[in-house]
């Protein structure tokens, strides 16, 4: 390693710990063997009943559980548990002391079924309407439900846990969310306002509504037997994509900072870049020219050519659309040297970690350039004979990857990718 | 765009103001229903729960596609309404090149839910009527397809991006008050730094909503019985959910000069905080500790608050004002109803507009904390203290 700066002049952002929980386990080590043996994580829910659902299977986290049972409470522990390895890893700061911002990337938060049927049962009557329920309300009586479904109470409570320092911030871009925390950390750190961010991904929403949800915009795959082959990015054959739970973590730092303090560097996030798309609430512009733009950016922002992307960690929902127009725009960004780079998508074993997924993602693919092996595309049967891209299907590839592009697009037109890389560019 | 960490911090320029409320549209409505001292306010609709219900709004003048109007919910309606207002006030609106370039970043809570489905499960279920399936099936029957999209907090932002082209970036922040505050903070952070030109930053909220004034009132937020001004709730506290829209656009000055973009004022310091609030007087320590990162130059300036009337914050937040006594105050909630997210774009959009009208708007207070003041206005500190945690303070300030 060199230069404290990049390209750009600007301060280079290095990561100094990593810390992820899917449904393959907790941990890095864990979810590392796992991922590269090409396991799955996705299984027939049992947490709640699934009866009358077209989608029955998900990536859930059930090693995990919370008590009093809530997604929000659930999403808070798996952020935690992301962000312990982080910081063990790091051994930055001190105990509940971290030295710089959080950035949160969380699902939107609301009052939750049980929540609400406990409400209805507090009324004390059988026909009621809202202002029953409004009034049963007061008092005291749910006193906690207020904290837990304020918005800003994960990243209040991980804010209040690590020490980290400042007003934290919780984001959403949708589906890009997790990309969208690392930005915001690295954004800090180049501004020099920061000399260390804890970026942090989390989602544990996997409930009946947000399944629902999902399933009345025909975005989740209905291919429930057996769960483990649902997910298929790529494929001719895929459905749509699977929920899923999961946290990510990693500690930025400005590379001077590190060295100072003589830490491990794990990787380097050596470029950013997000463009938004105007088209259309949940499908991309056809032309695609957003998520080309978005991958343009985010070469400019690391000084790199297209050439010189030797690995691109997908969004690969496995949605019919999104992996055509990721392949289109790919192809359009990278032009003859596509063929020669692999491209794997994580999703097809954890499934779609939705909030987290970006982090999960950029953790995942750190490990990669640590071990210069490339996690499968497991369920990869049936190619699409219109998505080309050279897929790592089924089993892991050894390969030579000195720099990774991690995409994620989201609803609302939230496009964002990353390049990762192993030494300062 | 270079952001070098060197580089001296670059002057930035509020151009644009897209305020709709409770009292009306548009910044000189405001500025009368301010100075008229008028204050909307509905106490029959959610008794005893009192809110400020948004002013008639002909929606189609910002949003002409009837059909984008039914993707959204109303605080999604309210927010891209205020948000067209923002970028007219600008005038950047339908400026291809510059909004493909536009920086956005919006606070947000949720959607309304359908509060007739939610019922009928809720009274099924007390009934006893609910077996294992009964609640999937009855949502996978019931839910509009697109309600989802309509609660999704990063929707409002791409509604934004859809009805008004604003597409260079776009994030999302959530957590109350605080989410705005540091979504100003953030936008000005990054265009002081090069790292962005130009952001449009706001939010909205729908305060005519059961499902929220349930939410607020697990913690006893929530306003009722008769409506009184923010500084008289001592003995009765608690907020009047509000609604309103605001956005501003925000600007490096170079980048508003070189299109010959007339500021209203100067967006000089945003600080964010988070005390913990499980001591007494954190909130006062947490203010005090800001005020000084502002640059204020005078001990008998202006001040905009967003204080909510819910206590213990409002006193805490009212000592730490009693320690500026020359200070003239300001609370938006008076007037607007306390708006979460929303709150503090409001304080620096009236700031802003005070500062371009060259006065401050008059005190609405009978307990006469709040006093008159005559001069023109150059700084103006807007604070934002949140209902139950987030703490925040800006400087906005005459261009020179």
């Amino acid at each position: 390693m060199s230069a404290p700066r990049d390209k750009l002049g600007r301060p280079i952002v290095v990561v100094t710990g990593m810390g992820v929980v899917t449904s393959l386990g907790a941990g890095k080590q864990d979810n590392w063997t796992r991922l590269t043996a090409g396991e799955s994580g996705i299984r027939t829910v049992t947490r709640f009943p699934v009866d009358g659902l077209k989608t029955t299977m998900a990536g859930t986290v059930d090693f995990v559980t919370v008590n009093p049972a809530s997604s929000t409470g659930l999403t808070e522990r798996l952020a935690e548990l992301a962000t312990e390895e982080a910081l063990e890893q790091a051994a930055i700061g001190t105990k509940a002391n971290f030295p710089g911002p959080l950035f949160l990337a969380v699902a939107p938060v609301e009052v939750e079924w049980p929540q609400r049927l406990a409400l209805g049962r507090a009324t004390g009557k059988t026909e009621f309407d809202y202002g029953d329920v409004l009034r049963a309300s007061g008092g005291g009586k749910f006193g906690e439900f207020h904290h837990r479904f304020m918005f800003g109470s994960v990243a209040s409570h991980l804010a209040e846990t690590f020490g980290t320092k400042g007003s934290p911030i919780s984001l959403s871009t949708a589906c890009a969310s997790g990309a969208t925390a690392i930005q915001l950390g690295v954004e800090a750190i180049r501004r020099g306002e920061a000399d260390a961010a804890l970026c942090v991904g989390t989602d544990g929403s996997v409930n009946p509504e947000a399944l629902v949800r999902f399933s009345l915009l025909s975005a989740l795959s209905t291919q429930n037997d057996p769960p483990q082959a649902a997910s298929k990015p790529f494929s001719k054959n895929r459905d749509g994509f699977v929920m899923a739970e999961g946290a990510g973590a990693m500690v930025l730092e400005s590379y001077d900072s590190a060295m100072a303090r003589g830490a491990t560097i794990l990787g380097v996030v050596a470029g950013c870049g997000e463009l938004t798309d105007s088209f259309h609430r949940t499908r991309s512009s056809p032309d695609g020219k957003p998520i080309i733009g978005c991958m343009r950016k985010t070469l400019a922002d690391a000084g790199l050519e297209p050439e010189q992307i030797d690995h691109i960690n997908a969004h690969g929902t496995a949605t019919p659309e999104n992996d055509k127009m990721e392949y289109n725009t790919t192809a359009v960004v990278f032009g003859d040297h596509l063929p020669k780079i692999p491209v794997s998508s994580n999703k097809s074993m954890v499934g779609h970690t939705i909030s987290a997924a970006g982090a999960v993602e950029a953790v995942f693919s750190l490990l990669t350039l640590e071990h210069q092996r490339i996690p499968p595309t497991i369920n990869y049967q049936v190619p699409d004979p219109a998505i080309l891209f050279d897929v790592v299907g089924n089993t892991a590839r050894d390969a030579r990857v000195t720099a990774v592009m991690s995409n994620s697009f989201g609803f609302g037109g939230q496009n964002a990718s990353l390049i990762l890389t192993r030494e300062p560019v | 765009m270079t952001d070098l960490k060197s580089a001296a911090p670059r002057e930035v320029w509020i151009t644009g103001i897209g305020i709709v409320s409770s009292l009306g549209e548009g910044l000189d409505a405001h500025w009368d229903a301010l100075n008229e001292k008028r204050i909307n306010t509905e106490d029959q609709r959610f008794a005893p729960y009192i809110v400020h219900p948004l002013a008639p709004v002909s929606f189609d003048a910002q949003i002409p596609k009837k059909g984008d109007q039914r993707q959204m919910e109303a605080w999604q309606r309210i927010g891209t309404y205020a948000a067209g207002l923002a970028l007219d006030s600008a005038g950047i609106k339908g400026n291809a090149e510059i909004l493909g370039r536009t920086d956005m970043i919006v606070a947000a809570g949720g959607g309304e839910r359908d509060l007739a489905v939610d019922l009928a499960i809720m009274n099924a279920d007390a009934k006893g009527n609910s077996g294992p399936g009964f609640l999937n099936e009855r949502l996978m029957n019931d839910l509009r397809p697109t309600l989802f999209l309509a609660q999704l907090s990063n929707l409002l932002a791409g509604n934004i991006a859809i009805v008004h082209g604003v597409s260079g970036t776009s994030r999302t922040f959530m957590g109350e008050e605080a989410a705005s505050i540091d979504a100003a903070r953030i936008a000005l952070a990054r265009i002081e730094s090069g790292q962005s030109d130009i952001a449009l930053v706001g939010a909205a909220h729908n305060g005519e909503r059961s499902d929220l004034l349930v939410l607020y009132e697990f913690g006893d937020f929530n306003l009722t019985g008769k409506y009184t001004p923010v500084w008289q709730r001592e003995n009765n506290s608690g907020f009047a959910l509000g609604s309103a829209g605001c956005f501003l656009v925000l600007e490096s000055r170079k980048h508003a000069e070189a299109r010959g973009a007339k500021p209203y004022a100067k967006l000089t310091k945003v600080v964010a905080d988070l005390a913990q609030r499980k001591q007494p007087g954190a909130v006062t320590r947490s203010l005090q500790a800001m005020w000084p990162k502002l640059g204020v130059l005078t001990d008998n300036g202006n001040l905009i608050t967003g204080a909510t009337g819910v206590e213990p914050v409002t006193s805490e937040e009212k000592a730490f004002l009693k320690q500026h006594p020359g200070f003239a105050v300001r609370a938006t909630g008076t007037m607007f109803g306390h708006t979460l997210e929303t709150q503090f774009p409001l304080g620096l959009a009236l700031a802003a507009l005070s500062i371009s009208r060259g006065a401050l708007f008059p005190p609405n207070d009978p307990t006469g904390f709040e006093v008159e003041k005559q001069d023109a206005p150059t700084q103006i500190v807007v604070v934002g203290a949140g209902h139950w945690q987030g703490e925040g303070m800006a400087l906005v300030e005459a261009v020179k």
